[in-house]
């Protein structure tokens, strides 16, 4: 059985019993009541629309809607603005709960396969612990080549100007490419974070069994 | 001994030959005015910043952060640790409330450092550069050093997201703050209290990823500055200053606009102001070149008699 | 008439002095006022002054006091003689506030200041020194009609206040609607769970208080009398009939549950497994007496999933059902959800909800339903559909906008039905709408009598909206149209348990007050402590009935010959009788026909020639006067050449003033009174609408006198009309300038 069919067989009528359990501050979900006030003031929402904002996905939750939640593209659209967070009259961690959301579906398996911001948060994370730090030119480097690399010459050309621009103005290293910056303690950082993954996951697990 | 001391943690874009370098030359140089040392926390590494969510989980972007606050007691006991930027600032913030509200996360945090050799037995301040600048060192303090104002040069404080909410500056309300406007004024330049979008979103990591979404929100950020006559945009925050400098060439051409405002930190208006070249501001590093500043950068400094720092 | 003597003080304080020549004053006073001694004073109301007006009183023998100062409004403690006539002349608040200090209009000013004198002395000589209704009663015993919780708090506080109480309860048992509740909603920190409903505990405190007296199993046969003299049969069960004399009446008859029975496609009336509210506390308190499970009423099986249908026959919009919000039921049900969730929080419990509705704390208690699980949709339910023991809610969930949302397999439905309350006869319902009513297939319960008064208007109180008592819903909420009998609890408005025992309160005040008046032959508010009663001169009564039938409290009964017999401790001394009546023999010791119109004949109107129109503005004492003086204070002027007369009611106006005006050569009349209508705010409730109803046919009047409309105004005034008052009577002149001075100037 894979993760996800597991994990619905466990939560089968109660979608939000399965968020509180296994999203970080997924508890809150239920406190939402509906006031709008999270879409108002999201950013993503009045430019291009989002498929769900906040408010809706909490609402989508409650109401069952696992797959469609899951597999929604809506997550991984929020900017980190912490608009919604500080309106809430609710005092809801929208933020971290859209996060929360996103990275659960990443864990199981639903994510939207090409999303860009979700590849891109993996990437920046993967980047990030390797060496400890960013590399931010292997960061955008591999954003422009996941599709491929047809798509990649072509992406990497249209923000051609962008990058050429920072690396005239000294803000973007060519030669990174071939190393720059890391942290001295690779090795332990690596083990710190092998530990952490260890207890999350082991958390998770106890909270799905019990 | 320097007037204020400080733990550093300057985080992956001010590196050498990343995105926010000039952000932190003009910083280093500011901080020698003001008598501000910071000391850069040893092998310190990556925040997690809030865009790595999917991989990261809880615990783990959790315990990155904790690493600098272990690096930080152990090699520069008592200090305080400054960031620079925003992001770095918000993450530390946020993994220092998570764990003093939970002494099971607190626990599994320590068990993970263990692995890498570390502890935490107290729980750092986290303080973003600007918050050093209003509270420990004060606008009358900062205003002594300008020797070089910027007279009639009109800036809108782009205040941007993450500097601002969920924490923001004590005192400042989320829709509305004003330090910047008034470190504007401190440097003798004329601010724009009603600029409309000082707290709009710049797009954040979208900008990266879904440039189109993020440009939307760009596009009003910069169109609104130029409405209300600026030359060019201030902001503290590294992402918002990429995102809103960077991406005007594309704006122009996916909207037909003709944006070319250049945007600066606050710590390179205070260097300039203070009397340092352009090389000390770092104004080399602008994508947009900031003439004016690069001009008045170039003239000579008030001689401390008719400077208004004597009063 | 006996001897009178008139005396005539002008005050020179507060500015006065400056802005008049109050020397003339004196002068007009005596000359045209035609009083024996007028005087002027530096500062009126001082310790000085009144002695020196006292001193008149004692060896001048001074009857009649016009005191030319301040408005009628201020100084009332000063200038407080009781054993005489006393009218005030407003020359502050009413004169040079309202007018700017300017040269140019010190003429008018004065002008204005002199009619007002020439005003009081006229009025004060058509007054007699009210004395008091003689026609009093004893009664400190309060009748209590319900034994629910507002009932009870009622007597418990009446008890307490030292008045004895006579509670009847129709059932065999103290309680009410709360007795049946499993739990109420809590009411103290930290509002988190359902608490116990404290009825047990009401009912020993009335059935232990020997200062009220309980009849079970009892209804009220007859109301006779008056406050502080009623008289009402209590008719028992047995039979037998107990008389026992009532100072006030506190009626507290709660409500019924709207019947589910009308919501059909909501399922109700249609399975077991579709109940109401007070359907799912009996189930619960069955639960509690026994393991704890809330039991399916069809098969008693545990109950799994529950689905809350709030708005249930409510805030419907189509005509069919209620179409007010009960306020309490969102609560309720919020409540309800946790009688589950407390017991087992693997119940599925789901609120479907368009608003909801949780004032006040109730905003804690519903979060505190969200921790435990209860589930909240916004949505419209459309339909219960019943498949065999479970069900199936269809809604429209209203975030998501789908219109075939639906929670199945659910086990018990709740109906959140609302409050309908229990008021009685609709006295005022046109006898066509009880034969629609009737004409329904379903059989309606014909409404029985509560009070069963003996009133000439009917058996019960009257009722404002959708069967709710009337009252003065901002000032007065207790009160009903009936002096000396209060309804408290959901007979009022809908409410719940907390809200009930606040009004029980409130209105166990009111009505001490109200017997505690009528002893003393007094008015009850809003002319609380008013000495004066309407007096009629039956030689001249034609019995037209006009004043039976107009007013608003139902003090007047007709005897054998049909003449007309006033209840005065009823009377709220509104005066709308006094406007009723055509030939005018209806009358106030210090308010009358005469009074005014003394006041309106001895204004100066001068030539058609002068370019001094005149405007007479009769003002509602109770909201529009107060304006006019706060006009003054906040200094917003307003022409000079209006002439403003107070009075009780608009309903008092008699339109033998308005064409005697007309007549005299004022240029127009204005009339200032509240809000009438489904929304008044008369303080007489009915009396601006009458006075308007009169006043809509003076239209003939002005036709046959060959006078403009533009003539006479009508505006509606509330007390915060401080700004736009002086705004409509500027606007008036204006008006009347283009029309031209009124043709019968001069004769
Ligand atoms: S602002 Fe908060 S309470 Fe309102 S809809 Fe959004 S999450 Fe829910
Ligand atoms: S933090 Fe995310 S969800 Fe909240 S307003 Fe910003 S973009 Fe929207
Ligand atoms: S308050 Fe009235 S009576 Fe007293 S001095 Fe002023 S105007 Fe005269
Ligand atoms: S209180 Fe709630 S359930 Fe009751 S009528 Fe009002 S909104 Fe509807
Ligand atoms: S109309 Fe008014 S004044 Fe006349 S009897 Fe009725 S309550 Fe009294
Ligand atoms: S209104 Fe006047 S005339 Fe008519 S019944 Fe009453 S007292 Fe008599």
């Amino acid at each position: 059985m894979s993760a996800n069919t597991a994990l619905a067989e466990k939560y089968r009528n109660n979608f939000l019993k399965e968020i509180e359990e296994q999203v970080e501050m997924g508890d809150w979900v239920k406190m939402c009541m509906q006031c709008g006030v999270c879409s108002g003031s999201c950013p993503t929402n009045f430019q291009s629309a989002w498929e769900h904002p906040p408010q809706e996905l909490f609402m989508m939750i409650r109401a069952g809607k696992r797959e469609e939640v899951l597999t929604s593209t809506s997550m991984w659209n929020c900017t980190s603005c912490y608009n919604c967070i500080v309106r809430c009259p609710r005092k809801l961690p929208i933020t971290h709960i859209m996060h929360g959301i996103a990275e659960y579906a990443h864990r199981i398996g639903m994510a939207p396969k090409m999303q860009a911001t979700r590849f891109f948060s993996g990437l920046f994370w993967k980047n990030a612990t390797k060496t400890g730090r960013v590399n931010e030119l292997k960061l955008s480097m591999g954003l422009y080549f996941k599709d491929g690399f047809a798509q990649g010459v072509k992406n990497g050309m249209a923000m051609q100007s962008v990058a050429l621009g920072l690396v005239k103005a000294g803000r973007l290293n060519v030669m990174e490419l071939f190393g720059g910056h890391k942290c001295k303690d690779q090795k332990g950082i690596q083990a710190m974070l092998k530990k952490a993954y260890e207890i999350e996951r082991n958390r998770k697990a106890a909270k799905m069994a019990g | 001994m320097a007037k204020h001391e400080y733990a550093f943690y300057p985080g992956c874009s001010s590196q050498k030959g990343a995105s926010a370098s000039n952000y932190l030359t003009s910083v280093e140089a500011m901080c020698k005015t003001l008598d501000v040392k910071i000391t850069e926390i040893p092998d310190w590494n990556c925040c997690g910043a809030s865009i790595g969510y999917a991989e990261a989980g809880e615990l783990p972007r959790h315990v990155m952060n904790a690493r600098n606050f272990a690096l930080s007691e152990k090699n520069l006991p008592g200090k305080e640790i400054v960031a620079t930027c925003a992001a770095c600032w918000l993450g530390a913030r946020e993994t220092r409330e998570r764990l003093s509200h939970s002494d099971t996360l607190m626990n599994d945090t320590r068990e993970a450092l263990k692995e890498a050799g570390l502890t935490i037995n107290e729980m750092p301040n986290i303080r973003h550069m600007v918050e050093v600048l209003i509270e420990d060192i004060g606008f009358d303090e900062m205003k002594k050093h300008v020797v070089r104002p910027l007279e009639g040069v009109k800036i809108a404080g782009y205040v941007g997201c993450q500097t601002n909410r969920p924490f923001g500056v004590d005192g400042e309300s989320f829709e509305n703050p004003q330090y910047l406007d008034k470190m504007v004024e401190m440097v003798g330049a004329q601010s724009i209290p009603e600029y409309e979008q000082k707290v709009t979103c710049c797009g954040g990591a979208l900008a990266f990823s879904e440039p189109e979404k993020a440009q939307a929100q760009i596009k009003d950020i910069v169109e609104s500055a130029y409405d209300h006559g600026a030359e060019m945009i201030v902001t503290p925050c590294p992402l918002c200053q990429a995102n809103v400098e960077v991406y005007q060439g594309q704006i122009n051409k996916r909207y037909g606009t003709k944006f070319d405002i250049p945007v600066m930190y606050y710590s390179q208006l205070m260097v300039v102001a203070y009397g340092g070249s352009a090389k000390d501001a770092a104004l080399n590093g602008q994508v947009i070149k900031a003439r004016r500043l690069e001009e008045i950068a170039a003239k000579p400094v008030l001689s401390r008699a008719e400077g208004p720092a004597k009063r | 008439m006996a001897d009178i003597k008139v005396a005539a003080y002008i005050c020179k304080g507060c500015g006065l002095g400056d802005r008049l020549d109050t020397d003339a004053l004196v002068k007009i006073a005596q000359k045209d006022g035609k009083v024996p001694l007028a005087k002027s004073h530096d500062f009126l109301c001082n310790a000085d002054g009144v002695a020196m007006i006292k001193n008149d009183i004692a060896s001048e023998g001074v009857t009649h006091i016009m005191i030319g100062a301040c408005s009628r409004r201020a100084k009332t403690e000063a200038f407080y003689f009781p054993e005489n006539a006393v009218a005030r002349a407003n020359l502050r608040e009413g004169v040079i506030w309202i007018r700017p200090d300017t040269d140019e209009a010190r003429e008018t000013t004065q002008e204005m200041a002199e009619d007002y004198i020439r005003m009081g002395c006229g009025e004060v000589k058509a007054m007699t020194a009210p004395g008091g209704n003689p026609n009093t009663g004893g009664s400190k015993t309060m009748l209590v009609v319900g034994g629910g919780v507002t009932g009870m708090t009622t007597a418990i506080e009446a008890s307490k206040t030292g008045y004895p109480v006579v509670l009847v309860e129709k059932t065999g048992a103290l309680g009410g609607w709360a007795a049946k509740l499993y739990k109420r909603v809590p009411v103290h920190e930290p509002f988190k769970s359902p608490a116990d409903t404290g009825v047990g505990e009401l009912v020993s405190q009335v059935l232990g208080d020997s200062n009220i007296k309980v009849y079970l199993n009892a209804t009220i046969a007859k109301t006779d009398g008056a406050p502080g003299r009623f008289v009402v049969d209590v008719a028992t069960e047995s039979g037998a009939t107990h008389t026992e004399d009532i100072g006030a009446i506190v009626q507290a008859t709660g409500f019924t549950l709207y019947d589910m029975n009308k919501l059909p496609e909501l399922g109700g009336g249609k399975s077991p497994n579709v109940v109401d509210q007070a359907g799912l506390e009996a189930l619960a308190t069955a639960a509690a007496a026994g393991d704890g499970v809330i039991r399916r009423p069809s098969d008693g099986q545990p109950v799994k999933s529950v689905v809350f249908v709030q708005c249930a026959g409510q805030r419907d919009t189509t005509g069919q059902h209620l179409s007010y919000c009960s306020g309490y039921c969102c609560n309720a049900s919020i409540k309800q959800a946790m009688y589950f969730k407390d017991a087992n929080p693997s119940v599925d419990t789901t609120i479907i909800y368009t608003d909801l509705r949780t004032p006040g704390n109730g905003e804690d208690f519903y979060r505190s339903a969200q921790e435990k699980g209860v589930i909240f949709t916004k949505g419209k339910v459309a339909e219960v559909v019943l498949n065999g023991a479970t069900s199936t809610v269809k809604f429209h969930d209203l975030i998501l906008d789908d219109s075939n949302a639906a929670v199945v397999d659910v086990d018990l439905v709740v109906l959140a039905t609302g409050q309908v309350a229990n008021s009685g006869i609709n006295i005022d319902a046109p006898a066509a709408a009880a034969e629609e009513a009737g004409a329904e297939p379903k059989v309606e319960v014909k409404p029985i009598s509560i009070l069963n008064l003996t009133y000439r208007q009917g058996p019960d109180v009257p009722q404002l909206k959708q069967g709710f008592t009337d009252s003065h819903f901002i000032c007065f909420p207790y009160e009903t149209r009936r002096t000396g009998i209060y309804t408290a609890g959901p007979v009022r408005r809908p409410m719940d348990i907390a809200q009930a025992r606040e009004d029980a309160t409130g209105a166990a005040l009111k009505a001490i007050q109200a017997l505690e008046n009528a002893e003393l032959g007094r008015a009850a508010h809003p002319r609380s402590g008013d000495l004066s009663f309407p007096k009629v001169r039956l030689e001249g009564c034609t019995q037209c009935k006009r004043c039976t039938v107009e007013c608003p409290f139902g003090a007047i009964d007709e005897d054998e010959k049909r003449f007309p017999v006033f209840n005065e401790s009823r009377c709220r001394r509104c005066g709308t009788c006094m406007g009723a009546c055509p030939v005018r023999v209806i009358s106030f010791e210090n308010y009358s026909v005469n009074t005014v119109g003394a006041q309106i004949k001895a204004v100066d109107i001068p030539d058609e020639f002068s370019e001094k129109p005149r405007i007479l503005i009769l003002a509602c004492e109770n909201d529009a006067y107060p304006a006019l003086d706060m006009a003054g204070m906040s200094r917003n002027e307003y022409s000079a050449f209006v002439r403003i007369i107070p009075i009780r009611c608009l309903g008092s106006v008699n339109t033998i003033w308005i064409t005697d005006a007309l007549n005299a050569g004022y240029d127009g009349v204005m009339m200032m009174g509240c809000k009438s209508g489904d929304e008044y705010q008369c303080h007489f409730v009915k009396g601006s609408e009458l006075g308007r109803v009169r006043l809509s046919k003076i239209d003939d009047t002005l036709k046959t006198l060959n006078l403009e409309k533009e003539r006479v105004r009508d505006l509606e005034v509330a007390i915060t009309d401080i700004e736009r008052v002086p705004e409509m009577i500027n606007k008036y002149a204006a008006e009347l300038v283009a029309v031209g001075p009124s043709p019968f100037k001069g004769f």
